[in-house]
């Protein structure tokens, strides 16, 4: 952006008349936010790194997340992807409403803005749907079978069970493991979970990490429509710049910023 | 509304309001990292269906995961880059700003990733290892842990 990296002397620059970085009191405070927000993230994505390096044993991501709506399972991360799709999309529409903004563009601001709060829509709906199906669990959950716990699938009559790291076992040996079995469970909360039986932290760190950061999505919709109505109303061009629309921008793209670092320690690694 | 910790000279983000043509630049940038992060997001995802963390039916290690885990951090922290530098426009602040953000962040987190990830490796050794096998882990961790209140009570006892 224009003038950003001019040259002004050192005694100019901090003489005290005016930022020494040159931005607004406004700006510069919603970064100050936006780096202690980050830390709370940092904190709750390190200790949650502290539980899974300290256990013996952390469920795959791409076997826990591997259902699609309407058409079933066996499509690993697939849905986790759309999901960041869509925040990356929304990230960009927000960017092209700054830019607008900066062209003093009414209806170029509107138009974008729009499209970020039905993408911001789209993600949190999403989430929801990813909530449910964690919460609700497998077809036939996880069992306690003599070689310890395994979720339990079944590829047409055959029973197949996972226990996890890949490894699984299928036909009479499945058949007689779960004749034998002694408990099971399904579905996830906070207390127990079938991905994990062995460590139900790992529902609690998915609740709350991935429950935080929707909630930060959800504020960010509302900040967005808030400021939405604002341009619509005209109260921007009143004022003659629309900053407002810039520091809600650095909100939202923070938002898609956690994202991809959820993403991948939930999902990817 | 004038406010005047809003508008101070030339150089605040605010009289930064561009023209047509200068528009046309920042648009093509724009889509330009929209299209790397869509990308790298696709490998990502693709690298994270073939390559599994696993190998074989008796769940051995892969031995090519450790570096596609660290694969998968550096390409996060690419997007994430991407995502500040040019989406939030951090790139285009002053260098002492750019400063002030970044630098106390990076210093606190890699110090709190540096004391978490030593804790919890010592943890782990004390925890598990015994265990050879994962598929024994959880006779062992019972094992471990009976034998533990075995001896407490021997302890007590004598």
């Amino acid at each position: 952006m224009a003038g950003h990296s001019e040259n002004i002397s050192r005694s100019e620059l901090w003489g005290g008349d005016g930022s020494p970085f040159r931005i607004s009191y406004g700006k510069q405070w919603m970064w100050m936010f936006l780096v202690s927000d980050a830390l709370t993230f940092g904190g709750l994505l390190t200790a949650y790194g502290f539980a899974r390096h300290q256990a013996a044993d952390w469920p795959i991501g791409e076997e826990t997340f591997n259902a699609m709506p309407f058409i079933g399972s066996g499509y690993p991360l697939f849905y986790v992807a759309l999901m960041t799709f869509i925040l990356i999309v929304s990230s960009v529409t927000m960017v092209l409403a700054v830019e607008a903004a900066h062209r003093l563009d009414k209806k170029g601001v509107v138009k974008w803005l729009l499209l970020t709060v039905v993408g911001g829509l789209f993600f949190v709906g999403s989430q929801a749907w990813e909530w449910y199906h964690f919460i609700h669990g497998t077809h036939f959950g996880s069992i306690l079978t003599s070689d310890g716990w395994a979720v339990l699938e079944y590829a047409g009559s055959e029973p197949i069970l996972q226990f996890g790291r890949g490894v699984s076992i299928t036909g009479a040996e499945a058949q007689a493991l779960i004749d034998s079995s002694t408990a099971s469970m399904q579905g996830a909360n906070l207390i127990e979970n079938e991905y994990a039986p062995m460590v139900p932290q790992y529902a609690d760190f998915f609740f709350f990490i991935t429950g935080f950061h929707g909630f930060h999505v959800f504020s960010g919709v509302v900040f967005n429509l808030i400021i939405l109505i604002n341009v619509v109303r005209g109260v921007y061009d009143k004022r003659g710049h629309y900053e407002m629309v810039e520091k809600v921008g650095l909100y939202w793209h923070f938002v898609d910023l956690v994202w991809v670092f959820v993403f991948t320690f939930f999902y990817l690694v | 509304m004038e406010r005047d910790d809003l508008i101070h000279d030339h150089n605040y983000s605010l009289s930064a309001n561009h023209d047509e043509a200068h528009g046309v630049a920042i648009r093509k940038t724009i889509w330009r990292v929209t299209i790397i992060l869509s990308l790298i997001t696709l490998v990502e995802v693709l690298i994270g269906a073939l390559i599994k963390q696993y190998t074989g039916d008796q769940g051995a290690d892969n031995s090519l995961w450790p570096y596609v885990k660290v694969g998968f951090i550096v390409l996060t922290i690419v997007k994430a880059a991407f995502i500040v530098l040019v989406f939030m426009h951090l790139g285009d602040e002053r260098k002492n700003f750019k400063m002030v953000i970044l630098v106390p962040y990076i210093l606190f987190i890699v110090y709190l990733i540096f004391i978490c990830l030593a804790e919890s490796s010592y943890w782990n050794h004390i925890l598990h290892d015994n265990e050879s096998n994962a598929v024994e882990t959880e006779s062992a961790l019972n094992e471990f842990s009976l034998h533990g209140k075995h001896a407490n009570a021997m302890t007590l006892h004598i």
